[in-house]
């Protein structure tokens, strides 16, 4: 019996422990959730207006003679996947693993990871990366993803591939992050209806200074830039609320094992007790 | 004046939205000015000074820096990699940057890179220094 008490004496003092783990990492999730927050909130605005102001221009266009205004030269994609550095963030990494593999299913295509989970992810399944050099998704800022942005370019115009889709984790609020892929290049892709709009019959033309190709070849690396950017951003908020809550959910978890262990444990020292009681009176009366 | 609504974007926010009757900046190929009633028209923007005119003639000084932009069914969206207001231009922070880049151009054996990083730091300085005086 005393063994067993002193098994849920250590029992209880583990989940404690880790109770207090869990609630550190809830805190200083929450602390750095409200900057993160802050920056996606002021970043928002400029990422719909690049992704609208783009695609206006895609729909009204009728010049080809840009790499990026073109038809695709490969039907090969290329993913900007932008994942969290950390685990224990609830489903924020498998989730937008999975949304990928659905998205990308059947479809031959390469990768640029953003964020240690996603490099690992990709080294382990095997999947033809370009760059692995940004394993850390917090620290990126607007100039790295300058660079991203011109080493995309660099191999869009190479013909590595004919598509560029960004997949990233959209923050919609405190408690829902949703997985999101989206067409970046070709302009072409950007063409495609969203539901509830019409398709204008008349395309608008559109005056291009000093050329077309010269205007999409200064404008595309910046677009993507900005929109890499904006996933950033958006990602880096959605994984720490979502590391929120998870921790939230396992602090809550820890408090009610206690309180059973507790009560368990409650249990089985009034059980010895009465034992030695019963045990004393016995000897006494048979004396 | 006839005027037309302007947005301005960076990626630190939407700066600016409101009614002004012109826009002056520099593209890759020269100053410009947009007035309303502009034709669709997209353009890539250099390194340069820009000001904005509003209804009642006041006019507004920034430094722009890089982006793009487009006028589209009336609406104008610039879109710029920076965009300072006069008033928050750090000169002295300029001044200093200017001093920096032109330290390291003054140097030798810079790669290719450093060479470019540098440049553009004091241009971007220069820029901001000229719209502040």
């Amino acid at each position: 019996m005393a063994a067993n008490m002193k098994a849920v004496k250590l029992r209880i003092k583990s989940v404690s422990n880790t109770m207090q783990i869990t609630k550190a990492m809830e805190l200083v999730a929450s602390s750095k959730l409200r900057k993160a927050k802050d920056r996606a909130e002021t970043c928002r605005p400029y990422f719909r207006e690049l992704h609208q102001t783009l695609r206006d221009i895609a729909v009204g266009n009728t010049d080809f003679s840009s790499v990026y205004s073109r038809d695709a030269v490969s039907e090969k994609y290329c993913y900007v996947v932008i994942a969290g550095d950390r685990g224990l963030a609830g489903g924020y990494n498998s989730n937008l693993f999975k949304s990928l593999e659905a998205e990308a299913e059947g479809k031959d295509y390469m990768v640029l990871p953003i964020g240690k989970k996603a490099v690992e992810y990709f080294q382990r399944r095997g999947v033809e990366t370009i760059g692995e050099e940004y394993a850390e998704v917090a620290s990126i800022s607007v100039a790295d993803c300058f660079e991203i942005a011109k080493l995309l370019c660099k191999e869009f115009k190479n013909g590595s591939f004919g598509h560029i889709q960004l997949c990233y984790t959209e923050f919609v609020s405190m408690l829902s992050q949703q997985p999101r892929a989206f067409s970046v290049l070709p302009l072409k892709d950007l063409e495609q209806v969203q539901p509830g709009e019409e398709k204008d019959a008349v395309r608008s033309l559109i005056l291009y200074e000093p050329n077309s190709s010269e205007v999409f070849d200064a404008i595309v690396p910046e677009y993507l830039a900005g929109v890499i950017y904006g996933g950033v951003c958006d990602s880096l908020a959605s994984e720490l609320a979502a590391r929120r809550t998870a921790m939230e959910a396992a602090t809550s978890n820890a408090e009610e094992m206690i309180e059973k262990l507790n009560l368990h444990y409650n249990r089985v020292r009034q059980a010895s007790i009465t034992q030695e009681i019963t045990e004393i009176v016995a000897g006494a009366e048979s004396i | 004046m006839a005027t037309f609504p302007l947005r301005i974007g960076t990626p630190d926010g939407l700066l600016f939205e409101d009614e002004v009757v012109r826009v002056v900046c520099r593209s890759i190929t020269g100053d410009l000015a947009i007035l309303a009633r502009h034709v669709n028209f997209c353009t890539a923007l250099g390194m340069g000074e820009a000001h904005v005119v509003f209804e009642d003639g006041t006019r507004r000084d920034a430094a722009c820096i890089g982006g793009m932009l487009s006028m589209m069914n009336g609406t104008c969206h610039l879109l710029a990699t920076t965009w300072e207001w006069k008033e928050d231009i750090d000169e002295e922070r300029a001044n200093a940057a200017k001093k920096r880049a032109e330290d390291v151009l003054a140097r030798s054996g810079l790669t290719d890179r450093e060479y470019k990083v540098a440049k553009a730091k004091l241009h971007r300085a220069l820029v901001r220094l000229s719209v502040k005086k």
